[in-house]
């Protein structure tokens, strides 16, 4: 049996190593890939991603943006990870000038002022049950964190975490998947994760 | 909730980890990326690498070592010594660490530090200060510790902020390697100038210390190196004793 390929979607951003690198561990069959042409071959995409919304803006000119539009209508599973999450929404305060996918409501906003910004380390997940991406999670289980804009809870909402506000920590539905925070960084727990959308 | 992060730091010297830990089950403590794993399998929440040779010669072996404790080290991981321009950090980030920590050539040219931003994110840009008593606030000094600078700590920390650093490592060079705890006045000032958060490192000894920089310090991390000897089994054992004194932590791990 051929394993499913996964395309880590590599438009410049942050260090997409680490994703890959947990990937490997797993034993996924994975790929970085900057070509349209290898996103729409793959069966599973994953658009990682940390730092500035703006560089999402790299996905527009590069036909990665449709590549990755496309699979994910086709029903192929995606995964957004941090600003790949992020970019499942409207659009970010952080830069007003580029649009999201709009897949989900709302738009991605600063912290309040009343907490230390950016949210920086290790917060706890208050999960609802029935969480594909989080099966076999223990439902307050800690993750890290490394951002300064922040989505909201909405009806796709699996695992908030709260900041100064309630945010949404994963998004899912049907087959689109998105979490604020690094599962590649948080331990066993995160691990658990992406073997959990390996195997969706 | 946010909880507060146990940080544990490898000195490595010519690729080998020379302040001593001694781990029980290792083939070999002297191996950074083994004593890295060993620390995130106890319970630290992250991991810092620092090259305190760090001479050109050496950065081949360096990114070696770095790209070997990367490989199987599912925290974050920050790596510092010798980051001088932006082609070091880019050589550093590819071979595995999430953040880089600069001191020394910071302090020389700030804009180094919105240069490593702007490739990597502030997220992954820590600012490292090594700060020490005068008679009126604290000194920044460099190299090492060894050269003053002149400058006063708590501006250089809200500078540092302002170029686009996304966390601040604070080092009290008066308390560095006494484990007579963390200079919490030091790290509480610098807490409250800056809105990025704040490693408080040097001095620890004991987990009142920690409870302490914590609480009085508002420090939102605590660093030690020599983590294992405070009579503590290890880093959840510490954990512990930090639940026990209502501090947030990561639990279990």
């Amino acid at each position: 049996m051929i394993a499913p390929t996964i395309a880590i979607v590599d438009y410049g951003a942050g260090n997409l190593n680490s994703v890959k690198k947990a990937f490997d561990y797993l034993g996924a069959d994975v790929v970085l890939t900057t070509q349209p042409e290898t996103v729409a071959a793959a069966d599973k995409i994953v658009l990682p991603g940390v730092g500035h919304f703006s560089a999402l803006g790299a996905l527009d000119n590069t036909g990665l943006r449709d590549a990755v539009l496309q699979g994910a209508r086709a029903g192929k599973p995606f995964l957004g990870i941090c600003l790949g999450m992020q970019w499942l929404f409207e659009g970010s305060d952080e830069a007003p000038e580029f649009a999201g996918a709009g897949i989900f409501a709302g738009r991605c906003r600063p912290f309040p002022s009343s907490v230390k910004s950016p949210h920086v380390g290790w917060n706890s997940l208050a999960v609802r049950e029935g969480s594909r991406l989080l099966r076999n999670v223990a439902p307050e289980s800690f993750v890290y964190y490394t951002h300064s804009f922040q989505a909201p809870v909405v009806a796709a909402t699996t695992a908030a975490t709260e900041y100064g506000t309630q945010f949404s920590a994963v998004v899912e539905q049907e087959n689109i998947f998105g979490v604020q925070f690094h599962p590649e960084k948080s331990w066993t727990v995160g691990l658990l994760m992406l073997k959990n959308f390996c195997e969706v | 909730m946010l909880t507060k992060r146990i940080i544990a730091c490898l000195d490595v010297d010519d690729g080998r980890v020379v302040k001593g830990v001694q781990f029980v089950n290792l083939r070999d403590a002297g191996d950074p990326a083994e004593c890295a794993a060993a620390h995130a399998r106890d319970g630290a929440d992250e991991i810092v690498l620092l090259d305190i040779t760090a001479t050109s010669d050496k950065r081949r072996m360096m990114i070696d070592v770095v790209s070997r404790t990367a490989r199987c080290l599912f925290i974050p991981f920050t790596v510092g010594g010798g980051i001088r321009e932006l082609a070091d950090a880019e050589a550093v980030f590819e071979a595995g660490a999430d953040k880089i920590a600069i001191n020394s050539a910071a302090v020389k040219d700030s804009a180094l530090i919105g240069k490593i931003a702007a490739r990597f994110g502030s997220q992954a840009v820590v600012v490292a200060i090594d700060a020490k008593r005068r008679n009126r606030g604290f000194e920044v000094f460099v190299a090492g510790g060894r050269i003053p600078t002149g400058r006063d700590a708590i501006l250089w920390a809200r500078e540092a902020t302002a170029c686009g650093a996304g966390e601040i490592m604070l080092t009290s060079m008066d308390r560095d390697g006494t484990k007579a705890g963390f200079d919490c006045e030091l790290t509480q000032l610098v807490a409250d100038a800056v809105s990025i958060p704040v490693i408080a490192s040097g001095g620890a000894g004991s987990a009142r210390d920690f409870i302490e920089v914590f609480q009085s310090g508002r420090a939102d991390a605590a660093l030690a190196a020599s983590i294992f000897h405070f009579g503590l089994e290890n880093i959840g054992q510490l954990k512990l004793e930090l639940r026990a004194a209502n501090v947030p932590v990561r639990w279990p791990c």
